[in-house]
């Protein structure tokens, strides 16, 4: 029986292993993208924008051109990148200590513009690489490094809802929240993520794609319960769905 | 060749920065600088260049980040409390080797400070506000034309050696006009194979300031810096100087503060008194060796600054107690006045 390769490797993927933990959503986003890339061929057209946090080696694993990014400037320098090469694919890939603490006026603000960028949003709801603080999307009574008795809504507020912040403003082409806690919103994620950079290449504008992901060893638990406490916890808060496919009407 | 126009310092900086290549610029309001974003506003479209208003001090220095790692010559321009919050991004512009321009048009500190000119920044130019070892090549310049030329200059080193090129001026310089004569542009183009711009035909490039990996360890890579910085120091370091060659005293100043100097020097002359001007253009690196020589021939040394004494510190260094150090500096946005440098260059006698 001659055999047939149905399954590989995208080629917009280097063949190294990551440093994440097993069981983090990280590596699946990585792989969507790569596979966009290798679906589109925009490879060789792509810059990456790495941000500071987890995915802050992302430019060794994806197969493209890459740029560092301080914290949460990545949609700035996506911006200076994007002025410079209006005909490549700027993709900013970020956490969400980043978007939408340290870099939430840089989020708006790249957003306002209508930058023609692709802004790949992770939130675990967590910091990840310092070791498990309190994020800006930690959840209500969520426990973390500096929320040791739950996050208290009454101090510090409440998460905050990104896909619906970017949408009360005017020039946003695509906004989409997704998840990746299984295989069905695996599937999902990637048409959202091709859609996003779809549009861009295309010349449509600013699309954020928001991912939900898990940080199992960050929450302390196991990967069959983070993926779990994704769908129960998370997105009866953070619901998916399209928020936007076309610019506002003013 | 072309002809003089009168110019106010702002604006003359913008043109010369469109003049010698820079096609994108970002910046953020703030007073005494104004000119040059809306020169740029109005200027950049229709020239091919692009110009954007940031949202911030922060976003503009990391636009300038994005756009140089893109392979652009580009700039930004901000005064003293808008310098601070770019700090961050000039560290990450060092660590990650980026040339740009950035122009820091002085005012009065701390904080909000006021809006006239000042000299109060030259400790946070000259060692850098940012965290690391680094440095960025910082240019004085002391009137409009040398605003102008001083301009293309900074892009040519930025270029050369893939650093941050500080221009220092200060609220007065950028307001004052006077006649100057703009540079012709430049056409050639930088070739510059590390940017980002997709690897079409080329393996993946990284522009980047960690360092993790063995074989690229931050130790190897800040020696690599420090390498570069000896070579600027040995190279490119700038200095006039003005009635030095039989003087018994020397005045060392640099920008605005410097023209008061030069004109205390000028009367001090016609009354026979043996004075000079030793005015630094390079504040990094500063021309240290110029000064100790000059020093090794004067009995005194009067630095005058718009400042509580911060090259002062370079002075001090660079005479290494060949002669007496001397200094009269103002401060918050007063400005040195002639007839006092007089005074105490006549008590040295």
């Amino acid at each position: 029986m001659e055999e047939k390769l149905i399954y590989k490797k995208p080629d917009s993927l280097n063949e190294l292993k990551t440093h994440y933990c097993p069981g983090c959503g990280h590596g699946i986003v990585h792989k969507l993208i790569a596979e966009v890339m290798d679906e589109l061929e925009i490879r060789e057209e792509s810059i990456v924008v790495a941000p500071v946090g987890c995915s802050v080696l992302i430019y060794d694993y994806l197969n493209c051109d890459g740029i560092e990014s301080a914290h949460g400037r990545a949609p700035a320098v996506a911006t200076g990148v994007k002025r410079v090469h209006p005909d490549k694919i700027v993709i900013s890939y970020q956490g969400d200590g980043d978007l939408l603490a340290i870099g939430a006026g840089e989020t708006i603000h790249a957003a306002n513009r209508g930058e023609n960028i692709t802004v790949i949003f992770v939130n675990n709801a967590i910091y990840g690489m310092t070791g498990g603080q309190m994020a800006p999307t930690t959840m209500p009574e969520q426990i973390t490094k500096t929320t040791p008795y739950g996050r208290n809504t009454d101090d510090v507020g409440f998460p905050i809802r990104a896909c619906e912040l970017v949408n009360t403003l005017v020039a946003p082409f695509y906004i989409e929240r997704t998840s990746v806690h299984d295989v069905k919103h695996i599937i999902k994620t990637k048409k959202a993520i091709k859609k996003a950079l779809l549009n861009q290449k295309e010349g449509k504008g600013y699309s954020f794609v928001e991912v939900l992901s898990t940080c199992n060893v960050g929450w302390g638990v196991s990967p069959i319960k983070a993926n779990k406490w994704v769908e129960t916890a998370m997105i009866p808060y953070y619901p998916l769905g399209v928020f936007r496919e076309e610019k506002e009407k003013v | 060749m072309s002809k003089t126009v009168l110019m106010k310092g702002n604006e003359a900086l913008a043109e010369s920065a469109i003049r010698a290549g820079c096609t994108h610029y970002f910046g953020y309001p703030i007073t005494p600088q104004n000119e040059i974003p809306a020169y740029m506003a109005k200027e950049m479209p229709g020239r091919g260049g692009c110009f954007l208003q940031a949202e911030s001090e922060i976003a503009a220095i990391n636009m300038v980040f994005g756009a140089s790692g893109a392979g652009a010559r580009t700039m930004t321009s901000t005064s003293s409390p808008g310098m601070s919050l770019k700090q961050e991004g000039l560290s990450y512009l060092a660590g990650a080797e980026l040339p740009c321009v950035v122009v820091n048009m002085m005012r009065g500190g701390p904080g909000l400070g006021g809006i006239a000119g000042s000299q109060a920044d030259y400790f946070q130019a000259t060692r850098g506000g940012g965290n690391g070892d680094y440095r960025s090549i910082v240019l004085a310049p002391g009137n409009v034309q040398e605003l102008a030329d001083l301009t293309v200059d900074a892009f040519e080193l930025a270029d050369k050696y893939r650093m941050v090129v500080t221009i220092l001026g200060d609220g007065y310089l950028g307001q004052m006009s006077e006649p100057v004569v703009l540079p012709e542009p430049t056409l050639k183009s930088v070739d510059k194979p590390w940017a980002v711009s997709g690897n079409k035909g080329r393996k993946p490039n990284k522009v980047m300031s960690l360092r993790l990996s063995p074989e690229d360890y931050l130790e190897k890579h800040n020696i690599h810096l420090q390498e570069l910085y000896s070579g600027v120091e040995n190279s490119e370091t700038r200095a006039e100087q003005y009635m030095t060659e039989d003087a018994e005293y020397i005045i060392v100043s640099y920008g605005t503060s410097s023209r008061i100097s030069r004109k205390a020097v000028k009367a001090l002359r016609e009354e026979g008194v043996k004075v000079g001007l030793f005015r630094p253009v390079t504040l990094w690196p500063y021309p240290m060796k110029e000064l100790n020589e000059l020093a090794g021939k004067v009995k005194k040394v009067l630095t005058v600054e718009m400042s509580a004494g911060q090259m002062l510190e370079d002075v001090k260094v660079a005479v290494n107690g060949k002669a007496d150090v001397d200094f009269y500096g103002k401060m918050g946005g007063a400005v040195p006045e002639s007839a006092e440098i007089i005074k105490i260059i006549k008590g040295y006698r």
